[in-house]
């Protein structure tokens, strides 16, 4: 079986996200960017399907700009064995919606005829969580996402979720689509070596246009604002005085 | 220019809150129908037709809504969609797995975690871990959104719409429930709690957090944890308070051994009262916190369980 895993490149996990003076969007200039930390742990589980032998091959793929590659070459350091960039805009600051990234995305899977589709179950810049369950739609696959574990059993996938309230565990026909929540696994840091021969594994460069996909927004973002502040407060000196502080706020 | 809102049903009992900020939300927008859809939902459904603001109340109760499954839920909603310009839900985890499926089948592009509803196609929605807020004007013929419902009241009660059946849509039949693993919990729920006690990392392990539970016990508070506090296992990830996890707006919210990362804080900060309590003086949980208190949790939180 085939596993393919969609990537994103997004500001980097513990980078401080700052809206531009003139409300046009985040700054991304000269910011790290890294890997989605949810796409970190599809990476990761397909790998780990590919090391117990239920997966042959792991596919990763990234769409967006050119510079997707860095991304690309991190799964591929992390043990995928090939990828395809699919480029779909010029500039850092435009966002891919996830509705166009779902149509290219299935145009990937009818070429590939992956098994499995494991994508993070949503990516820290646009925060949508939707492609997942936009590509299952248009396949007409069936979805299992926030998954907190999974086990591939012959054509069934057997996946336990993240849901309100506790989890639930759903069985699931192959193919399908997992999205990965946080305690699906641990993903690992690629060693020296390995990104060394990531720099050799196949990077096939396609665009939006090979696939016939219009990457063209249905949300037009009219503005980026910065939240509204919350003022500190006071510094209590002790549980009593905290008691009483709550008394007058009539919190308690 | 009408509405159709998918109500929140979990074993055949609505979640009023959730469902009731939801039409708040989206009252302006036109007339309000609320699809309650499950294995038994006509409970729910007279329940969200006292629900002031709500026009209509669409019951499709079947086995095959029974589990929380996205496949049958979103055919349902795609083939009520002609009537309605707008299709919205709470952002409860059920809808965010149910609402991409729909829009993309109606090939619209979802809006998830609506803050604020400007007009009929432009909505403002958190970003970046709620570091930005966007403002976006849909282009869709449809718009499907969920809504964020922290930052929204609850609509009052005192409705009384007219019930009907909705016409059932085939069972795609690609999933099936095995078993759910349900937090048995007297406690109250998370996001509908009027009050919240979290930990963080700095509570230091699982057997620890239970100075959390007992501050939360006494409080009558619903427990939460940061992120950093699930990852280390310290706590189950539906209690996960922050952009990856749940959104809170408590009218008390007590922030523990929690330094406060942007990811926490975007799931929290619409909360009344804020306590942070913290060994850490420079935690940047204290810049938003209204009562903070520099000390040692494992000597402050069990007295100030004791003297409350």
């Amino acid at each position: 079986m085939k596993v393919l895993v969609p990537v994103k490149r997004v500001i980097d996990y513990n980078v401080k996200a700052r809206v531009k003076a003139d409300g046009s969007g985040v700054d991304l200039a000269n910011v790290k960017m890294s890997m989605n930390p949810f796409d970190e742990i599809a990476v990761e589980e397909a790998i780990r399907l590919k090391e117990a032998g239920k997966a042959e091959e792991v596919v990763a793929v990234s769409i967006g700009v050119k510079q997707a590659q860095e991304t690309l070459r991190t799964a591929l350091a992390m043990g995928a064995d090939r990828a395809i960039l699919v480029v779909a805009a010029d500039d850092v600051g435009t966002d891919i919606e996830p509705l166009a990234v779902a149509k290219i995305l299935k145009a990937v899977v009818d070429a590939e005829q992956p098994g499995l589709v494991i994508a993070g179950k949503q990516a820290i810049d646009n925060d949508m969580n939707a492609t997942g369950q936009m590509l299952a739609a248009l396949l007409g696959w069936s979805q299992a996402t926030f998954a907190s574990k999974l086990d591939i059993d012959g054509d069934t996938a057997k996946v336990t979720r993240e849901v309100d309230g506790g989890l639930q565990t759903i069985e699931v026909k192959l193919p399908t689509i997992v999205t990965a929540d946080l305690r699906l696994n641990e993903p690992r840091y690629a060693s020296l070596p390995n990104i060394m021969k990531a720099k050799k594994k196949p990077l096939e460069e396609k665009t939006a246009a090979d696939y016939g996909v219009d990457v063209s927004p249905r949300l037009e973002v009219v503005k980026t604002r910065e939240p509204e502040g919350r003022k500190a407060g006071i510094k209590v000196g002790s549980v009593d005085e905290l008691v009483s502080k709550l008394k007058e706020a009539g919190v308690i | 220019m009408a509405v159709l809102l998918l109500g929140e049903v979990t074993n055949g009992e609505l979640s009023v809150d959730a469902t009731a900020k939801a039409v708040n939300a989206v009252k302006g927008l036109g007339d309000v129908t609320v699809l309650c859809a499950g294995s038994s939902a006509k409970a729910a459904a007279e329940d969200a037709a006292k629900i002031a603001g709500v026009a209509k109340v669409l019951v499709a109760e079947d086995a095959r809504y029974g589990h929380r499954l996205a496949e049958p839920a979103a055919a349902l909603l795609v083939s009520l969609a002609g009537d309605y310009d707008h299709i919205a839900a709470p952002a409860t985890t059920d809808a965010k797995n149910i609402m991409p499926r729909v829009a993309a089948l109606l090939d619209v592009m979802v809006i998830s975690d609506v803050s604020a509803v400007i007009d009929a196609e432009t909505f403002e929605r958190p970003v970046y871990a709620g570091n930005a807020i966007q403002t976006v004007k849909s282009k869709d013929a449809k718009k499907v959104f969920t809504v964020r419902t922290a930052s929204f009241d609850a609509a009052g009660d005192g409705g009384s719409a007219p019930v009907a059946d909705a016409t059932l849509a085939d069972d795609p039949g690609l999933s099936t429930w095995v078993s759910d693993q349900v937090a048995e919990s007297d406690r109250p729920e998370l996001t509908s709690a009027g009050r919240v006690v979290s930990g963080g990392r700095g509570v230091g392990s699982k057997e620890q957090f239970e100075i959390i539970e007992a501050l939360a016990d006494k409080l009558g508070a619903a427990v939460g944890a940061s992120r950093a506090a699930v990852d280390s296992g310290y706590a189950p990830n539906d209690w996960q308070v922050g952009q990856t996890g749940k959104v809170v707006a408590p009218e008390l919210y007590v922030a523990v051994g929690i330094s406060g990362a942007i990811q926490h804080l975007a799931g929290m900060k619409d909360s009344k009262v804020i306590v942070a309590i913290n060994k850490d003086e420079e935690a940047p949980i204290f810049q938003i916190a209204d009562y903070g208190l520099v000390a040692d949790l494992f000597q402050a939180v069990p007295e100030l369980t004791q003297k409350l």
